[in-house]
């Protein structure tokens, strides 16, 4: 299962395993002089002597030129010459010195980030700016004489102009870019205010006029740019953590060739007719069928359903199945490019439905608002200059309406609340990839589950003995613990306290474990090899053996049980007034089990990828805000489909990708607390634009009577902006998710 | 007013200084790993150079 794959992690290399130590150097990116760079995730460590122990275990190896922890993103990069060692005795020397590891996929995981960079230092020449024409300004409104003030404005133009030009570039580039297809965002007044002030103030300058608004350009663009930066770092943090789970696709197989041997290949070179060996807990590369070799196999991330299917010589697999405990020799059917994940990529990409429609709430609110604005101080321009017919005044006052109205407030009301909600989220183990994505969660009144991984653990747990003496549960168990079989992990894990059986224990793949004591044989296993009688189609797969001497003589059933908080997060979304339905891929039985127990009314099974995605548009269509929950290859279609989708970090690749929220914590009560966060942040974003336009309404016929002076600008702008930034920090407040529980892996 | 013309030169080549070594500090890697930084302070291996 999924989530044993990733407790075991991948650090279970064999040195001596040529094909794993292909599939290391496929993570690598080349540095300079022949050397490689590869980048671990080592989700463990947090302190100095980690930090210590790892690097001093790599150095020691000849290959290694450099190794070095970066405590903050939880990864080691390290630089190895090829040709001396084998990159797999890097792996196995951060295991060796006791920390789980396993390698970060470079192409999904770019080292630097452009966009941040930019941003930074754009935020560091605006504060500079800011900060050196403010200290002229006071001088200048503290009433400096004729020859300063002129000396002051000038000096300060000389910061202004070069800063402006650097530091606005990220809003002019965005404002050309909605004005080039015809639309308007936030950004468009921003230029077009930062844009006129400067020339007024130019025009003042060197007319030795009175105002020059140079510190409210300046400081404008830095209190936007910090609104920008930390947005941009809120979703860089989610897209590290992301980028830190573990990737279950693989990015090859182990190949087959005519020769005999065997050797890695990249998943994009496999061709049809290939032959593959599919070791065990390997996850099939592309679609298949099995030669050689019979076993069981999950395909619960594919087709939903939650107990192990068995398989034989001839059976068509497709891609994303997970291989069991037994090695299989499979013949390539498809190119990747073909394959089952590829047709589900097809899938999503045509289902964009809910989000391409949906504009983001500040530019909905820039669009009403620029006119406006606009129209305003275009009024106030003519209006003065016809009364008065002092056209310069009439500028002057136009351009005072403008910056007075400049939407800083508004630029941070909406980024300011989301960063909030983003980084309480996080704290959560709950990661948001994108801003919109909370917006359309407070619409939310529709949500569709998955089954298999989302509502259950997508592992089987002892549901009762259904014949026999339970006397016998104990031994069974303790049989059961020869075997690293799904049903039998499960059976030895309902007995606290195990006792070794006695005799000689053997594993038969495929039927079960055979214990031979004394003259007795003892059989644990599926119905056949118990010679229990034939299993109804409804229990097949779900129920356990015992017998001796070909009598059975105990009986087990076995259920994927829901996880432990399953209810409570229903319970509470129901009392949201939430609809709620499942959306299964497996047995009608299996679904209308777990429907009943967290008392669901609705609920599809044996759904297609297809189902779930029509279901969804359907509800869609029909005009509910919806949210699916999946975690499966045959959810992401409608994961992608949904308003908002969310997955657990167990889920497939193809699901991440899909989604908007992970949650890392493994508790399904994430989804109320996403929702209550989504609303409140909601609530939020709209008084903090009530405030922006009572601030307006304030300000606005100040400065179209010509009240307004560069001082009154500055303290206006400054103190709205803070006032947002304080209200915002109000998403702090309220309880928090109760902690990630044991077994789910959390990152910070 | 001879004093500012002295001052004023003074004042934003210290400010042009800290911008220089800000952008230098960020452009080298030293808050690629803040936690990180935090935490080798306290280990006293001569291999641990900051890079």
């Amino acid at each position: 299962m999924v989530a044993a794959d990733l407790e075991l992690g991948h650090n279970d290399f064999a040195p001596d395993d040529a094909s794993a130590s292909d599939e290391l150097l496929a993570y690598s990116v080349p540095a300079a002089d022949g050397a490689r760079t590869i980048e671990f995730v080592v989700p463990d460590v947090y302190c100095a002597a980690c930090i210590v122990s790892i690097e001093a275990a790599l150095e020691k190896l000849p290959q290694v030129t450099s190794a070095r922890v970066n405590l903050s993103k939880r990864r080691v990069r390290v630089g190895f010459r090829p040709g001396i060692g084998s990159p797999i005795e890097l792996a196995a020397a951060i295991t060796a010195s006791g920390y789980r590891n396993h390698p970060l996929d470079p192409a999904a995981n770019s080292a630097r980030d452009v966009a941040l960079a930019e941003l930074v230092r754009s935020l560091a020449v605006a504060g500079f700016a800011a900060a050196n024409i403010m200290l002229f300004s006071v001088s200048v409104w503290s009433g400096a004489d004729l020859p300063t003030r002129n000396l002051f404005h000038w000096v300060s133009a000389l910061i202004a102009l070069p800063a402006i030009v650097y530091a606005g570039r990220p809003f002019y580039r965005s404002a050309f870019a909605a004005l080039r297809v015809g639309r308007t965002n936030m950004d468009v007044p921003i230029t077009i205010g930062i844009s006129l002030a400067t020339g007024l103030s130019l025009f003042e300058t060197i007319t030795s006029g009175e105002h020059a608004y140079f510190d409210a350009s300046t400081m404008l663009l830095f209190f936007l740019l910090i609104g920008r930066t930390l947005d941009h770092l809120m979703r860089e943090r989610a897209r590290g953590a992301l980028g830190n789970l573990e990737r279950l696709t693989p990015l090859g197989a182990t190949q087959l060739r005519s020769d005999g041997t065997l050797g890695f290949i990249a998943a994009d070179r496999i061709v049809p007719g290939m032959r593959l060996l599919i070791r065990p807990g390997d996850r099939l590369p592309v679609d298949c069928r099995i030669v050689d070799g019979t076993g069981e196999v999950d395909a619960s991330l594919v087709t939903g359903e939650s107990l192990p299917v068995s398989v034989a010589p001839g059976a068509r697999l497709v891609a994303g199945i997970v291989n069991g405990a037994a090695s299989l020799t499979v013949e390539a059917l498809q190119p990747v490019a073909e394959s089952f994940l590829a047709r589900m990529a097809t899938l999503m990409a045509d289902a964009e439905g809910a989000r391409t429609g949906y504009r983001r709430l500040v530019d909905r609110v820039a669009a009403i608002y620029a006119p406006v604005l606009h129209t305003t101080a275009a009024a106030t321009f003519l209006g003065w200059g016809l009364i008065t017919g002092n056209w310069h005044g009439a500028l002057v006052n136009a351009v005072a309406v403008l910056i007075i109205t400049c939407p800083c407030a508004l630029a941070l009301a909406v980024p300011m609340v989301q960063v909030v909600a983003a980084a309480r989220l996080f704290r959560s183990g709950i990661m948001m990839r994108d801003g919109a994505a909370l917006e359309r969660a407070a619409k939310v009144d529709a949500v569709f589950f998955d089954k298999t991984g989302t509502l259950t653990l997508g592992q089987p747990s002892l549901t009762a003995q259904t014949f026999g003496d339970p006397g016998l549960a104990p031994f069974a168990a303790a049989i059961a613990a020869h075997s690293s079989h799904p049903l039998a992990r499960a059976l030895a894990a309902s007995v606290g306290n195990l006792r070794p059986v006695a005799g000689d224990v053997r594993e038969i793949p495929g039927a079960g474990v055979e214990l031979r004591d004394g003259g007795t044989i003892w059989r644990l296993g599926n119905a056949r090899f118990c010679g229990a009688p034939d299993e109804t189609p409804d229990t097949a797969g779900s129920r356990v053996y015992l017998s001796s001497g070909g009598e059975v003589r105990a009986a087990f059933a076995f259920e994927d049980a829901a996880r432990p908080d399953a209810a409570d997060a229903i319970a509470d979304l129901q009392q949201r007034n939430i609809d709620l339905e499942i959306l299964s891929g497996d047995t009608p039985g299996a679904v209308a089990a777990i429907a009943h127990d967290l008392a669901i009314p609705n609920f599809k099974a044996r759904q297609s990828p297809q189902d779930k995605l029509d279901t969804i548009t359907a509800a869609t269509t029909a005009g509910e805000c919806v949210l699916m929950v999946g975690d499966g290859i045959n959810d992401a279609p409608a994961l992608r489909a949904a308003a908002v989708s969310v997955a657990p970090s167990d889920a497939t690749d193809i699901g991440r990708t899909a989604a908007d929220f992970i949650f890392t914590n493994g508790r399904l009560t994430s989804v109320p607390f996403l929702l209550d966060i989504a609303r409140r942040a909601e609530h939020l974003v709209v008084e903090n634009l009530s405030l922006a336009v009572i601030y307006n309404a304030v300000a606005l016929p100040l400065a179209i009577m010509g009240f307004v002076t560069p001082l009154i600008a500055a303290l206006a702008m400054s103190g709205s902006s803070v006032l947002v930034v304080l209200n915002a920090m109000r998403l702090n407040l309220g309880p928090q998710l109760r902690p990630a529980n044991d077994t789910a892996r959390t990152i910070s | 007013m001879s004093g500012l013309l002295v001052l004023i030169p003074i004042a934003l080549m210290l400010g042009l200084g800290a911008l220089a070594a800000f952008l230098w500090a960020v452009r080298s890697g030293q808050y690629e790993d803040l936690k990180g930084a935090a935490e080798r302070i306290l280990s006293d291996d001569p291999h641990d150079r900051p890079q």
